[in-house]
């Protein structure tokens, strides 16, 4: 379909099927995620998503079929290895009160480290890198607790970019944010990415999802029903058929992607007005 | 991508070769000084009695260089007392910290994992019933305790177990075993003679009374292989306190890591019981103490040991000397770590409320 699609893909999964207790979640799906884009999943609640990202982050281990990380099954290799190719951020991490962002950041680099070798010169560089990169060095030494919503986000990705890996997933990093602070989180995952970072990412807000993915995963009831560059991919009549989303697709005024207008059943005016493009 | 040339101030290391540790000074100097504490009052707990031996006299003998009489009453009759307080301490300590790292919630003790519950039941069953006797004769009280709570240990953990241990899942669990030992413990004790209760009820408190150095050493044995095996795993605990999810993003296989700990906690706590009895509060109080004093976010597993010790040691101290009647320890730490706890929950209620 795309270019994207030809790259050899470091991550991907096949004929997987998960489910908890006697619920199918994901049955024998195939998927293969682009190295060096940002690849987003998106879909209506409970089609999925998070099932797919834990799956393929070996949180969740298939019933059946298999996840491969750099050619090799996932569920072979050493929790610890896995660690050191692939970070992770999941939905809803604890940070004990009174943790400091420095002491946060650096546990980023468990996997690296044993008992005897617990904070080595690399350790301190990466984690000051880490610190930079998301901006949030200026409150190293501020505990987690007292930062905003939006800061505290940058937080938890500086932790996952500290593992030094560049293949990072990201379960609805914008969750629980407003808008400004999304934009500001999801323009540092930008940023990570610019830098060399393969991202695969879960987002609620499709607009976002459009305007900063070059790949989209449309997932509906536990299949993939789409997945390609997000103005191959994002057309009103896929709205309808997987969100139940009445909307008009336009040009975003502002960037070279698609727009979603959702339509409701208030506050339209007449069909003629409608017609923006 | 762009780095600022200037780092912001990190962590200084510990670096020997390619061995590496943060430097902490304030926690690394907290607990020195609670180790010098815990030391001194252990000498002064030596020193008190029917009889006091100046502190010096007792640092002579500790060194083997002290006179015969301070020897046999050091050596004879005050130090297994002593040491077994700070075992039972120390152990009572570590206990609290790694339950409330796993439980995630300030509240829980190592009560909550069965052992003192099932301890006592078993006691108690001792004491007062007719058969007991026989049991309690052949093996000893603190034996058929320890075997008791040890047992309900297991059963309260092998009832959390699903795929895993989930910790909350093991405080409902153990909360409700803990409260069916309790209603045991009260109804032997309603049925038994008046005089085998008053015993019960004795060691029901917990206590450090005529200690001997076979329990002593067995004690000190089975403590010091488990704070081995402590302190090397606890070190894959960190990434736990940011949630399951986190620590296997970090490479940490927490279930297995979880599962040895816990059982280290059922262990250390019945490694106290046996010593010392059901002493109470040590295990909630010390890790947050602890956690207090070196400003740590999450309960220090060595130094909450050695608070324990001092808590406990110092309990004893207190109700040898201060309070009348030779009051058993447990009564102490009830009075320190009542108010506590209440502190600890009007503290949670307010950060629920705010």
């Amino acid at each position: 379909m795309t270019a994207l699609r030809n790259d050899a893909a470091r991550l991907g999964a096949e004929g997987v099927t998960v489910g908890y207790a006697d619920r199918v979640v994901l049955d024998n799906l195939d998927v293969a995620i682009p190295t060096g884009v940002i690849t987003t999943v998106i879909g209506p609640n409970g089609c999925g998503k998070s099932t797919l990202l834990r799956t393929l982050s070996r949180l969740l281990k298939p019933r059946q079929g298999t996840v491969l990380l750099d050619g090799g099954d996932i569920a072979r290799l050493k929790t610890k290895d896995v660690a050191k190719r692939m970070g992770l951020l999941p939905q809803t991490p604890i940070a004990p009160e009174g943790l400091t962002v420095a002491d946060l950041v650096a546990r980023g680099r468990h996997p690296h480290q044993s008992w005897v070798r617990q904070w080595s010169s690399d350790d301190a560089d990466v984690v000051a890198r880490a610190l930079h990169m998301t901006g949030v060095a200026d409150l190293a030494h501020r505990p987690v607790d007292s930062l905003s919503g939006g800061q505290r986000q940058r937080v938890w990705i500086s932790m996952t970019l500290a593992q030094g890996t560049d293949l990072l997933l990201l379960d609805e990093p914008t969750t629980y944010l407003d808008l400004a602070h999304a934009i500001d989180v999801i323009d540092l995952v930008d940023d990570l990415h610019e830098g060399g970072c393969t991202i695969v990412m879960v987002l609620h807000d499709l607009n976002l999802a459009v305007r900063y993915s070059d790949n989209l995963i449309v997932m509906k009831s536990g299949s993939i029903v789409a997945q390609g560059h997000p103005s191959e991919v994002i057309t009103s009549e896929l709205l309808l058929d997987t969100f139940g989303l009445q909307a008009k697709v336009i040009d975003d005024p502002v960037s070279e992607r698609p727009l979603i207008v959702p339509i409701g059943r208030t506050h339209v005016v007449s069909k003629s007005d409608q017609d923006l493009s | 991508m762009t780095i600022a040339p200037e780092t912001p101030e990190m962590h200084r290391g510990l670096r020997v070769g390619g061995w590496s540790w943060v430097w902490r000074p304030w926690p690394v100097l907290v607990t020195v000084v609670l180790a010098a504490l815990t030391f001194l009052i252990f000498c002064v707990s030596i020193a008190v009695g029917d009889f006091t031996i100046e502190l010096p006299a007792v640092f002579r003998t500790l060194i083997g260089q002290g006179e015969r009489v301070d020897e046999f009453v050091i050596m004879d009759l005050r130090m297994p007392r002593s040491l077994v307080g700070l075992i039972a301490g120390v152990a009572l300590g570590i206990s609290g910290a790694l339950t409330q790292s796993i439980a995630r919630n300030a509240l829980a003790s190592p009560d909550v994992l069965g052992i003192t519950g099932g301890a006592s039941a078993t006691a108690v069953f001792i004491v007062t019933a007719g058969g007991g006797a026989a049991i309690g004769g052949a093996v000893g009280l603190s034996t058929a305790a320890l075997t008791g709570g040890l047992l309900t240990g297991f059963l309260v953990y092998f009832m959390a177990w699903k795929k895993g241990i989930d910790g909350f899942r093991l405080i409902l669990i153990g909360v409700s075993v803990n409260a069916v030992m309790q209603a045991l413990t009260t109804w032997l004790l309603v049925l038994a003679d008046i005089r085998d209760v008053a015993r019960a009820q004795r060691w029901l408190v917990g206590s450090l009374d005529s200690r001997s150095w076979t329990e002593v050493w067995a004690s000190l044995w089975i403590m010091a292989a488990l704070v081995v095996v402590v302190l090397v795993v606890a070190f894959q605990m960190q990434p736990m306190h940011f949630g399951d999810d986190v620590a296997a993003g970090l490479g940490v296989r927490y279930s297995a890591v979880r599962a040895v700990l816990l059982l280290c906690a059922v262990l250390l706590a019945g490694v106290a019981v046996s010593a010392a009895g059901p002493v109470p509060f040590v295990a909630l109080v010390a890790p947050q103490i602890t956690m207090r004093l070196l400003r740590s976010p999450v309960p220090p597993v060595m130094a909450s040991g050695l608070f324990g010790a001092l808590l406990l040691i110092g309990s004893d101290l207190i109700a040898r000397t201060l309070l009348p009647n030779d009051l058993p320890v447990g009564v102490v730490t009830a009075i320190i770590g009542g108010p506590f706890l209440v502190y600890l929950l009007v503290r949670s209620n307010l950060r629920r409320a705010a």
